[in-house]
């Protein structure tokens, strides 16, 4: 093949014979083995985790995700092993990572790609991605050390304002001394996800065509209304993958919020509470563990990975409605 | 397009080729030693690696750089992992030798009769608090119990009065911190409260306990230290090292003749005296009996095998233990350990000559 091609540089190889015919098989037969290659590995990963957490899946069945208490060395009886609460700590630290996120990242992105002049784009792009790159046990010391205990006189704030208030009371509730907490964890995790949301936005928003855009403002729309009729509808799917991207990472951040949750078994509305997410304590209790408790935090993980699965799939019926809805109302 | 396509092939070929150079510089570490009996330490050359509690990790590297100029040629590690994690990597032959607090159990993959328990210090587990206007502080076992529980949650609990006459209790909340992670400190500190709080301490004793809700969970000692520092009204239990490292206030604890004594090397000295030993080597001193006795008193000991397959490693391994249990145990106290009684002492050294190679 590689002799070929020499012998005839002059034949431009969209046209050539053989050689293109057969490299373009060969490219496809590479991209479809890549293609199935990551599929492969995620159901042997699934499979693998599975197996090995098979002996208190077995045990505990359904009760494994229903039973809130987690207790490898109880005073009398068997382990008890169940997952929920760390499923709700890794749902709601992530929630609040979102709430916090995604209406920084969006902002930031469309004054980038609609607002900002381009010479100053270009600098504050390098910064986002800095962000990025900071190793997150870096976030985790410096959420302990720092964020933590200035975060605490915020929290004694609101709960003084809000405590008195039903419901609201109940989730800004009393905080924790230390200021390790649901909310603590949200906040660190936003910072952490905001540079992966902000740059995937910001590249789906450039793909808008600027006939969409010079349309909207040819009728008169401001900026916004601009953004809101030519531009979310244009990119909404993106956005929504932009946001599913950092949703994954905060979903599965381990050592960050292994610092900062408070380390607490614990099912409360309370954000300022200390609780504990599924990554959080398969990084903290693995190594010490054996046997009956080394499946149930491998099963901790097969339960996280079946949580994020279930958490695509319900964006992507998410995106295809809302896409429908909302190129209807652009239309 | 064909020709683009190859070359970054190779170039990925190539990368990979690099990678896989890369991981395999990992050379052996073979033992090679005259075969000195232990007692000229510097003709002893080799590799030896070990793993475990981190509990008493102060007091081994302080023991593995002295003994590293007694005999230059040999290189210990010791590498703080935690006593499961030791026990795994020694049942698994990846370590000569391990550390651990807890005893070794079924699952924890380590063969019965492989191996022998050579307890090498002990120390006290502080009970540490930060209390602004409280600088000394007196807690009984079943106060202790209640605090950790949560069944106590201010500070002027009539129980915390009752064991502090004459104190002046600020009217705050207590945080609880417990260890994250799974450790022999927790392990011997609810196995303490099941013995000496049978009716209050409703937890049971592990590696790991179920905490209540309303505690934090540090990571390792330290991490607890940490938590108990940053909030005022914090309490948290600590190894004693760590808890004079980070200047944190104890509490005394009530021991079992009645006595509330402070977390000193000399209490846990007492404490040892007070323990009985069993047959293996292994002993309790918690809760022990005598009036000087600190009642939360952790034992450690080292894990080596009855029998080493190479006669050079075998030597290596009985010449740094007899180390620890001779010329180190006078360590020990510069890093807040207590040593054996000599009595122990003297039986642990007999445990190296059942060694086999």
């Amino acid at each position: 093949m590689t002799t070929q091609t020499t012998q005839e540089p002059e034949q431009p190889a969209l046209t050539g014979g053989g050689g293109g015919v057969r490299a373009e098989r060969l490219f496809s037969r590479w991209t479809l083995a890549t293609g199935l290659l990551v599929l492969a590995i995620l159901a042997l990963i699934l499979i693998t985790t599975t197996n090995e957490a098979w002996p208190v899946l077995r045990a505990g069945g359904f009760r494994f995700i229903t039973e809130r208490t987690w207790d490898p060395n109880p005073q009398t009886g068997d382990a008890v092993f169940g997952a929920l609460s760390f499923m709700y700590g890794t749902a709601v630290s992530s929630l609040i990572a979102l709430l916090i996120a995604v209406p920084i990242s969006v902002g930031i992105a469309l004054f980038l790609t609609e607002l900002a002049p381009r010479r100053l784009g270009a600098p504050a792009v390098t910064i986002i991605d800095l962000l990025a790159s900071v190793p997150s046990v870096v976030f985790g010391l410096w959420g302990v050390l720092v964020v933590a205990p200035a975060l605490v006189h915020v929290y004694r704030w609101l709960n003084d304002v809000l405590g008195g208030i039903p419901l609201l009371g109940d989730v800004f509730g009393v905080p924790v001394g230390t200021g390790r907490s649901f909310m603590t964890a949200g906040v660190i995790l936003a910072i952490m996800i905001t540079p992966i949301i902000t740059s995937i936005s910001r590249e789906v928003l450039s793909t808008v065509p600027q006939a969409n855009k010079d349309a909207a403002y040819a009728v008169g729309a401001t900026h916004w209304e601009m953004i809101t009729g030519a531009v979310f509808p244009h990119s909404f799917a993106g956005l929504i993958g932009a946001v599913m991207l950092g949703l994954g990472r905060a979903m599965g951040e381990t050592i960050a919020v292994a610092l900062v949750i408070g380390g607490a078994t614990a099912i409360t509305p309370n954000i300022f509470a200390g609780g504990n997410t599924m990554a959080a304590i398969i990084v903290q209790q693995f190594g010490e563990s054996t046997g009956l408790f080394t499946a149930a935090l491998i099963g901790l993980g097969v339960v996280l990975f079946a949580m994020t699965i279930v958490v695509n799939l319900a964006a992507r019926v998410v995106v295809n409605r809302a896409e429908l809805r909302m190129r209807g109302a652009a239309g | 397009m064909n020709r683009k396509l190859l070359s970054r092939l190779l170039l990925v070929g190539v990368a990979l080729a690099m990678l896989a150079g890369c991981g395999g510089g990992n050379g052996g570490t073979s033992g090679n030693n005259n075969q000195s009996g232990g007692s000229d330490l510097s003709n002893l050359s080799g590799e030896l690696k070990a793993s475990g509690a981190s509990f008493p990790d102060a007091y081994y590297q302080e023991v593995v750089s002295a003994f590293k100029e007694k005999a230059p040629n040999a290189n210990v590690t010791y590498n703080a992992v935690g006593s499961g994690t030791g026990k795994k990597e020694f049942g698994q032959g990846l370590t000569d030798f391990a550390g651990s607090d807890s005893l070794v159990k079924d699952s924890d993959g380590v063969a019965a009769g492989s191996f022998l328990y050579v307890p090498t210090v002990a120390a006290p587990i502080t009970v540490s608090y930060n209390l602004s206007g409280v600088d000394k502080l007196q807690l009984s076992a079943d106060t202790v119990a209640k605090i950790f529980q949560t069944d106590i949650k201010k500070w002027n609990d009539p129980a915390i009065a009752a064991d502090n006459p004459g104190v002046t209790l600020p009217d705050k909340d207590i945080t609880v911190a417990h260890r994250s992670d799974g450790s022999g400190t927790t392990n011997n500190f609810t196995r303490f409260l099941k013995a000496a709080a049978p009716s209050s301490w409703k937890l049971g004793s592990g590696d790991t306990v179920a905490w209540p809700s309303g505690t934090q969970g540090g990571e390792k000692n330290t991490g607890v230290a940490q938590i108990i520092q940053q909030s005022d009204g914090g309490i948290g239990y600590v190894d004693l090292s760590d808890a004079t490292e980070s200047k944190l206030a104890f509490a005394s604890i009530k021991n079992k003749d009645g006595q509330f004594v402070q977390p000193t090397l000399e209490a846990a000295a007492a404490a040892l005296e007070g323990a009985e030993f069993a047959d293996d080597l292994t002993y309790n001193p918690l809760n022990a009996a005598g009036a000087a006795s600190y009642p939360i008193t952790s034992p450690t000991y080292l894990l080596i095998k009855s029998r080493y397959d190479d006669p050079t490693k075998a030597t290596l391994v009985k010449a740094f233990v007899r180390y620890v249990l001779t010329d180190g145990q006078a360590l020990a106290k510069e890093v807040n350990f207590a040593a054996l009684p000599s009595s122990l002492q003297q039986k642990a050294l007999a445990q190296l000559d059942k060694v086999q190679s």
